[in-house]
């Protein structure tokens, strides 16, 4: 078998890649030349049958959520980028937007090619300040070079890139609430349908992609549909909603490792291989206790679940709710889960957005439960309250607008299922964990 | 003239022809005026709203709803650090920086420093897991912190 090269991140780390000289002197917006000279229609179908699949999450098959916009709008089209990357452990969006941005930027054009739009806004999160100086400056350069603006390459097609800073709130990533924010308001995500391909952000047809997933497109526009579907795995016979999972991935690996840091690799790489091969094993000689598969509203992977294979499927058959945006967070041997899962806990409660009862007082309660236990005042009926809690919150349960909740209630229950132990253990002997830090942590 | 200076007003203005209406204007000049004012005053947001025809109320409910931004009893210090309390540098030392930080400068996370210089905070997640634990300086992220880079960092602030 061929040794994986890496495509999405072949130019980082080169000297000056972000700028875009050296984009164009590596052969950047061919792919964008190539698309101009196509119909619309046939660069859908290209991405279609790629069987790209976004990569923010919720793993949608692109080509397909573009064809769900209205045959023939009078516009305007909207393309969101989501660039607001606030789940816990997650950080590949913005390795590719500070050190190659150009070619984020020509995955957007060419998408808006695709799907007759010639705006797009690029959402990004406000912690990433560096992402914005650099995409700014890659924004600029286009416009400048002609690659963006009226009648580009004297094809007719117009194009503006608008990038709007967020205000740190991990609500701000679902998409409803992007474009809620977008719009100027809180961002309280809307009932769905309408879906926003259909009516989204200002009242118009709007699609709403990832950061890699346009890095993906522009490979695709470059390599072929063959190429990405020859990498990775294809659906599981025994899973007719297995839509495959494609192409090359980004895994960003952090905690208790030795080299934390992202990598790309192929779809179906396992965890064992993903934390011994190319994160340097868990740091301090220790073992790994449990690991976070993709981000924290995934749930854990136990140690014994470690051969599992990375892909769209994967972590679903251990009990995690899939594999979210591929951050993989190792925890050692020596660390307590309650602490873990405090921790989760505390996340989702700061960061629920109130808008529906049963998230706004499900995370709260969850998270003072976890506070109680970790003080050493937790009672083993604490636990079946936990999951209690966690089993009425959510879009599954039909409770809520958004998946929030449903990513709060998961670590929860999948945590107690596969660690009940040693959370009974911690319980019966009174032990604590609690720590100086936790005092600092209530507003003033 | 009220709270915003001419100049601010034209950056506010300048943000209108990206967007097709005045409302999605309102995070972009939120941002602007907390920077240069280091808060947004009530009288702020009624200037803000009165730019994009807007009731000051819908500017300050979108406004209530982001933590980040600040009103006047809340104002910033000259700079504003971020500690990550995520799980990635929760563990490997996140909290206990957050700590040794807050010590050090006589302050509880969301207060400044008795000079005005710092304000200290807590992040959910600063997106430099790779680098735990993180910080961020205003909106520049330092990695794979020690208390003592700590020390030298809010010394050269």
């Amino acid at each position: 078998m061929p040794t994986f090269e890496p495509t999405l991140l072949a130019r980082v780390g080169k000297p000056d890649s972000a700028s875009l000289e050296t984009y164009l002197r590596d052969g950047g917006y061919e792919g964008f030349k190539k698309a101009l000279a196509m119909p619309p229609v046939d660069v859908i179908n290209l991405v279609k049958d790629s069987g790209l699949r976004g990569r923010g999450g919720a793993g949608f098959p692109t080509g397909l959520k573009w064809t769900f916009l209205p045959k023939d709008h009078a516009g305007p089209i909207y393309l969101a980028i989501n660039a607001d990357e606030s789940e816990p452990a997650t950080f590949n969006n913005r390795i590719l937007m500070e050190e190659d941005p150009h070619q984020i930027l020509e995955g957007i054009a060419i998408s808006c090619f695709a799907i007759k739009s010639n705006k797009a806004y690029i959402y990004l999160r406000y912690e990433y300040g560096r992402s914005y100086r650099v995409l700014q400056k890659a924004v600029d350069e286009c416009y400048a070079k002609g690659l963006f603006g009226k009648n580009i390459h004297g094809t007719g097609f117009d194009l503006d890139v608008v990038l709007h800073r967020g205000a740190a709130a991990y609500i701000c990533g679902e998409e409803t609430g992007l474009i809620e924010s977008l719009e100027g308001k809180r961002a309280w995500p809307r009932i769905k349908p309408p879906f926003p391909a259909i009516e989204g952000l200002f009242r118009k047809p709007t699609i709403v992609n990832n950061i890699e997933t346009m890095a993906c497109v522009k490979q695709i526009l470059d390599r072929g549909s063959a190429w990405f579907k020859s990498l990775g795995v294809p659906p599981d016979p025994n899973n007719p909603r297995d839509a495959g999972s494609y192409g090359p991935k980004l895994y960003c690996i952090s905690g208790h490792v030795n080299k934390p840091g992202c990598v790309e690799l192929p779809m179906g790489i396992t965890t064992r291989e993903l934390i011994d091969k190319h994160a340097g094993g868990v740091w301090k000689g220790r073992k790994a206790k449990a690991v976070v598969p993709g981000g924290i509203s995934m749930g854990f992977l136990s140690a014994e679940e470690l051969d599992l294979p990375l892909d769209f499927n994967g972590p679903g058959k251990a009990g995690c709710l899939g594999l979210g945006t591929a951050a993989i967070t190792v925890i050692d041997d020596e660390t307590s889960m309650v602490d873990v899962l405090f921790n989760c806990a505390r996340f989702f409660a700061h960061e629920s957005c109130g808008q529906c009862t049963p998230c706004r007082e499900g995370t709260a309660w969850m998270h003072k439960i976890l506070a109680r236990i970790r003080m050493g005042e937790g009672q083993l009926r604490d636990l079946d309250l936990l999951v209690e809690v966690a089993s009425s919150m959510g879009i599954i349960p039909g409770t809520t607008i958004c998946g929030l909740s449903d990513g709060a209630a998961w670590p929860i229950k999948n945590a107690i299922k596969k660690f009940r132990g040693e959370f009974e253990e911690y319980i019966r002997t009174g032990r604590k964990t609690v720590k100086p830090s936790d005092a600092l942590m209530e507003v003033h | 003239m009220g709270v915003l200076s001419e100049e601010l007003r034209d950056q506010i203005r300048a943000q209108f022809p990206k967007y097709p209406n005045k409302r999605a204007v309102v995070l972009p000049a939120l941002h602007l005026v907390q920077d240069a004012q280091r808060s947004v005053s009530i009288e702020a947001v009624r200037e803000i709203a009165e730019l994009l025809e807007l009731h000051p109320s819908e500017v300050h409910d979108t406004m209530s709803f982001y933590q980040f931004f600040k009103d006047e009893k809340h104002k910033l210090g000259k700079h504003r650090v971020w500690v990550c309390r995520s799980i990635s540098c929760m563990l490997r030392g996140g909290e206990e920086l957050l700590q040794h930080m807050c010590e050090k400068l006589h302050v509880h996370p969301g207060q400044t420093s008795a000079d005005g210089k710092i304000t200290m905070e807590f992040a959910e997640c600063l997106g430099a897991c790779e680098g735990a634990p993180c910080i961020l300086v205003d909106d520049e992220a330092h990695m794979n912190i020690t208390p003592e880079k700590a020390d030298a960092l809010l010394k050269s602030l």
